[in-house]
């Protein structure tokens, strides 16, 4: 039996105890009645098990009941390979994104890429130049990492003077999460030897735009991988198919698709996408270069916009939180617009650079109420209000907004996306 | 309880040297020709500009053969990014950030259109073309003369005028 006082609100909007789940006993108890009159004595069987099954599959597809679960697509009108597709987060639980619900940004399509021709080239301020094939690099000591990965163009929508009205996935979904498995860089660095001088890395794909980018040396031989796997199986095409670089908790651009160039230098190239565009323009007019990091974000995913409370009483709030500094410390979720916030439960394991769940128990009164999550990361970091980060940034740097996003639930339990 | 202790301090002495060292090393040695074929890197100081050179005059050709259909008569945006004619600043609101106005250096402009345009047939313009498209916009965006020529001396010396405007975000 749940105790009458464990119901009682934690902060304003009908916020509960995250721990109201794990107490013993809580029930939310309905009776449902069996729509078939059985003769006393017969079992019930639900119709799925009144024939034999489909047969094995060789891969496996989602249910036909699951199919609105698609990734939004959208692609320039002269070139329908350059754009983007996103991540519906609207629509998923748990942190990991399904392979082929991963957000997509190619500037020139998907490249078919057979793998026996393809290859790793390491050259520039080393002692070898090397030369490594794909089915050489799967001998190599591997290492698997859980991060997330998203763009520093995600949540560009935010940016505009009116809130955007769609699904959360399409304008926050360029982010995903993925175990990714591969050879440590650093591996392949010592055995080209890196001379003293070196200090970037030029890393190129083998896409029609040769999408080129520069890191520092020193986040290659930190945690990037050379990654060949994600979620277990090989990197789909889309994702960078035979060779990506993961370089965990950094804008996404870095994480060079169809990786087959890696130059060591001294400085930066200056490629396109690093000065054109993935800067970001101040109120002063000069431009932040180089804003690798992906700083503490969250999102309540679930209610947001499109999903629709039918009624009065209980409801899970959940969300996922990740940082590019490290882990996610806690997220705090509000259902007062700001005023008072209660602490989520985070789903365990909270990893570093990686997607955190984080749930909270909420009764919903009816009113009008307008809810909002925000993320400290293990640096202290505590994700801004709109407000604060406009003030900051402005409103024309395009990359990198991170602000609290807040959903307004009106009395007829529909979802509007606010700046509150 | 000691064996397995004395097991992972035998783990934590040997993995670090493991972990660094013991790789098959089955990099095969990459000739200076196949890096020279395939390291397309163009850099500010002008290292990896090509021979070949060409003017605006020249360029405006080109442009309207292959990047027009796109990029819009001049530059000034289509399906794709405004290029040039920019109609006000970086502070204004909004702003209008173009070649002219945004891009520090010229050397982007020749490596990304070698590397990544046209779009539609990346790949195809011969090195005297891309100096001649990339004069074309540099002359389009009032930064050079319509018959200055470019060429791998000349283009690393064109000081672009949005050149001091970035912040290394990440030596803050
Ligand atoms: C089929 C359409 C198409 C054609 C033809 C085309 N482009 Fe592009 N161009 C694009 C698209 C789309 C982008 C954006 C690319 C991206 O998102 O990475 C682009 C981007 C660019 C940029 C970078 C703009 C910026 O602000 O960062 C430049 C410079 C450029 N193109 C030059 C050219 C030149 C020069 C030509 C002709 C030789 C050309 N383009 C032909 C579609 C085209």
């Amino acid at each position: 039996m749940t105790a009458k006082h464990d119901l009682k609100p934690i902060a304003g909007g009908g916020l509960l105890d995250r721990r109201l789940f794990l107490k013993k006993g809580l029930t939310f108890s309905a009776v449902v009645l069996s729509a078939d009159v059985l003769a006393q004595g017969e079992h019930y069987r639900p119709d799925s098990s009144k024939i034999a099954g489909k047969p094995f599959s060789n891969y496996g597809l989602p249910s036909q009941y699951e199919r609105e679960t698609i990734r939004w697509t959208m692609g320039n009108s002269m070139a329908d390979g350059n754009g983007v597709s996103w991540t519906p987060l609207q629509d998923l639980e748990g942190t990991i994104t399904p392979n082929g619900l991963h957000f997509e940004r190619h500037h020139n399509g998907v490249p078919e890429i057979d793998p026996q021709q393809h290859q790793l080239l390491i050259h520039g301020l080393v002692d070898k130049s090397l030369l490594f094939e794909v089915e050489d690099l799967l001998r190599y000591p591997m290492t698997s990492l859980l991060c997330f990965i998203e763009c520093g163009g995600n949540s560009n929508a935010a940016w505009r003077s009116k809130p955007i009205q769609t699904k959360l996935g399409y304008f926050h979904g360029m982010a995903s999460c993925s175990e990714w498995t591969g050879v440590p860089l650093r591996l392949l660095l010592d055995e080209a030897k890196l001379k003293g001088r070196a200090k970037w890395l030029v890393a190129e794909g083998a896409d029609a735009s040769l999408m080129n980018v520069s890191l520092p040396l020193e986040k290659a031989l930190d945690d990037c991988i050379i990654a060949l796997y994600q979620n277990g199986e090989r990197i789909r095409p889309e994702n960078g198919y035979p060779l990506r670089l993961i370089a965990p908790g950094w804008e996404g651009v870095v994480n060079v698709k169809w990786l087959r160039r890696l130059h060591i230098t001294n400085r930066p190239v200056m490629a396109r996408n690093e000065t054109s565009k993935y800067t970001e323009l101040m109120p002063s007019g000069k431009a932040r270069q180089f804003t690798f990091v992906m700083e503490a974000k969250s999102l309540i995913t679930h209610p947001s916009f499109g999903h629709k409370l039918d009624k009065q009483g209980f409801y899970q709030i959940s969300g996922l939180a990740w940082s590019g500094h490290g882990k996610i410390k806690k997220v705090e979720v509000s259902a007062d617009g700001g005023k008072t916030w209660a602490t989520a439960d985070l789903q365990e394991p909270v990893l570093s650079k990686c997607f955190t769940r984080f749930r909270i128990p909420w009764q919903w009164t009816g009113e009008k109420v307008i809810l909002k999550s925000r993320a400290i990361d293990e640096t202290g970091y505590v994700q801004p209000e709109r407000e604060e980060l406009v003030k900051q940034r402005g409103t024309h740097g395009y990359f990198h907004y991170n602000a609290i996003v807040s959903w307004e639930i009106d009395r007829d339990g529909s979802i509007t996306h606010v700046y509150a | 309880m000691f064996m397995r202790n004395s097991l992972l301090i035998l783990a934590l002495l040997i993995s670090p040297v493991l972990y660094a060292e013991e790789t098959p090393e089955l990099g095969k040695p990459a000739s200076k020709a196949l890096v020279e074929q395939w390291n397309n890197d163009i850099f500010p100081d002008g290292e990896g500009l090509p021979s070949g050179k060409g003017t605006a005059t020249y360029g405006k050709k080109v442009y309207q053969q292959y990047c027009l259909s796109c990029h819009g008569v001049k530059g000034t945006g289509d399906s794709a990014d405004e290029l040039a004619g920019a109609k006000h600043g970086l502070t204004d609101n909004p702003p209008d950030k173009t070649i002219g106005t945004y891009w520090p250096y010229a050397t982007t402009l020749f490596d990304f259109t070698r590397r990544s345009m046209p779009l539609n047939n990346p790949g195809s313009l011969n090195n005297s073309q891309l100096y001649a498209v990339t004069a074309y916009l540099l002359y389009l965006n009032d930064i050079i003369g319509e018959k200055e020529i470019m060429d791998a001396q000349t283009l690393a010396k064109v000081k672009m005028p949005n050149r001091d405007g970035f912040v290394n975000y990440q030596s803050k």
